[in-house]
């Protein structure tokens, strides 16, 4: 069903839309009436504390847990109404890099980027083979065809899961996650592919991470979730550019900022409060 | 409230019951849709028939006759109190037919391949492999949890026929080698005895059932595990147990409903 999303949010500007979506696992609400949106062809990260839903959004979009309340659009449609058999529909629409990869663990890297190509494609085994090269080339891995998941490090594992995410051209790309637990050098490669295949592919990115340097670098808007203080409204979101964020007189975007470079992450994000952002 | 207490705790098992039930008639809903709809996955189901089946080949040959074995020896000891060890074969072929065949291969089958399965499928959403399925718009029912539930289905009565043969084998050699019966009175027993149609039909019948409720049971318990490695630990002790006792209160159902 097409239907019209948030006000001021729709159009073809904005892939993703949150209405007022309430959630909660049992008797933790994660949180209630979070309304956000994510535009379209730009990198956008969800930033927030441990446990204030970041992750739960990505898989609230991608239809793999159900809100209680509230409305999701994705590219126009409101996922919130569709049966699971509708909803694979539109999620041949988005491709999703999970934080372990989410790799078939019995098949090699080789069978699990032909994997979603024999399954929505007619292509034959000649094409599927060079599309299956043009990835690894793309994300760059060389000679782990063979090899299983389990045989890849962690950084080659997040970039075989990150050509898989992208085998079948989506319009809409989830990352969750994607540089933790990685060492600097194999964060900047995931973070530089992200940006090439946003810029030449043009597919909308929402990442989920901790990573605030990596998030200041490559965000393109920044959506930061916060407590909001009111019992009645839950979690709020708070969106902007990386500079909009940092000049933000908000005083818990800046506590958020300043707590997590004091953990440790980059010292890039403590710069300035100045004018708000929404 | 000392009294309460235990009547709300039974309530909420009950309800607990109840609920699972029908999630699980649910789930086997989904598990036939699946089957009954494309794609036909022939590979998957025949690598799963190898995982059930050929892989539990020597567990299922041994215990085959080593219970023939026993059987025999057994029964020769009541019978020749009275002077009736000529029908060894018939009382050998009989139990292991109609009762021992089918119900020990399905608590091998399930020890063995359902603990394996449910392991397997936990495992999987724990490692969020269901869910990466998902987001590439392909039902895990479909791919994963269906080949293994009608692999289960369809090799339980293979593996009841070839414990059978392995037991009947095994009550000849301790009937016949160290007993001392005669080979032809104990197989002319064991063929005036066993009715095909009676006997061994309603065996593969039941064995049929079995292979189905393990292959239910071992799946949904695997897919509907906690994501995390208690939560795939206790889906593989789970599959056991509930399985096992599914497959002796079955048995006697069939038995009582069926006189198989």
């Amino acid at each position: 069903m097409k239907t019209d999303p948030t006000p001021g949010a729709a159009g073809a500007d904005v892939h993703v839309v949150l209405e007022n979506v309430d959630m909660a696992f049992g008797e933790r609400e994660v949180f209630r009436g979070l309304s956000c949106a994510f535009a379209a062809r730009k990198v956008s990260v969800i930033l927030g504390g441990s446990g204030s839903g970041k992750s739960t959004v990505l898989r609230l979009i991608g239809g793999l847990v159900r809100p209680q309340g509230g409305r999701i659009f994705v590219a126009g449609e409101d996922i919130t109404r569709l049966s699971e058999r509708q909803l694979y529909g539109v999620r041949k629409k988005l491709g999703m890099m999970f934080q372990g990869g989410a790799l078939l663990d019995s098949l090699t890297i080789y069978e699990n980027l032909a994997f979603p190509l024999r399954e929505h494609t007619s292509l034959d085994e000649r094409a599927i083979a060079a599309a299956v090269d043009r990835r690894l080339d793309a994300v760059g891995l060389t000679d782990v065809d063979g090899l299983l998941p389990n045989q890849l490090s962690g950084g080659m594992l997040r970039r075989a899961a990150l050509a898989r995410a992208i085998m079948l051209d989506p319009v809409i790309l989830l990352c969750d996650e994607p540089f933790s637990g990685l060492d600097p050098v194999s964060v900047k490669r995931i973070e530089s592919l992200l940006v090439q295949i946003n810029q030449r592919l043009g597919i909308t990115i929402l990442l989920v991470s901790h990573h605030i340097a990596s998030t200041m670098r490559m965000a393109d808007r920044v959506v930061l979730l916060l407590p909001s203080g009111d019992q009645n409204r839950g979690t709020t979101a708070v969106t902007g550019s990386p500079a909009e964020l940092r000049r933000s007189s908000d005083p818990r975007v800046v506590a958020f900022l300043t707590d997590e470079c004091d953990d440790g992450d980059a010292a890039a994000t403590t710069a300035g409060t100045a004018a708000g952002s929404t | 409230m000392g009294i309460t207490e235990p009547v709300q705790e039974l309530g909420w098992y009950a309800l607990r019951f109840v609920d699972q039930l029908g999630k699980l008639a649910v789930f086997a809903g989904q598990i036939v849709r699946a089957l009954a709809s494309p794609p036909v996955r022939v590979r998957l189901f025949v690598q799963a028939v190898f995982d059930v089946g050929v892989l539990s080949l020597i567990i299922i040959c041994v215990s085959g006759t080593a219970v023939g074995m026993v059987l025999s020896l057994q029964g020769y000891n009541t019978l020749v109190r009275f002077g009736a060890e000529q029908s060894l074969g018939a009382v050998v072929g009989l139990s292991l037919i109609r009762e021992l065949g089918p119900v020990l291969t399905a608590l091998l089958a399930t020890g063995r391949a359902g603990s394996a399965t449910a392991a397997e499928i936990g495992t999987m959403v724990a490692t969020e492999q269901l869910d990466g399925l998902r987001m590439m718009a392909v039902d895990p029912i479909d791919l994963v949890v269906a080949p293994k539930a009608l692999a289960m289905t369809f090799a339980m009565p293979l593996l009841s026929a070839l414990f059978i043969t392995f037991g009947l084998f095994g009550g000849y050699l301790v009937g016949v080698g160290l007993m001392g019966i005669d080979g032809g009175t104990y197989l002319s027993s064991l063929q005036s005895a066993v009715d095909f149609r009676d006997d061994v039909l309603g065996s593969l019948l039941k064995a049929l059932v079995f292979g189905g409720l393990v292959g239910l049971i071992a799946t949904f318990r695997g897919f509907t595990s906690a994501p995390t490695s208690a939560g795939v630990s206790a889906a593989t002790t789970s599959t056991v147990v509930v399985a096992s006792v599914s497959i002796l209160l079955f048995d006697y159902v069939i038995t009582a409903l069926w006189g198989v």
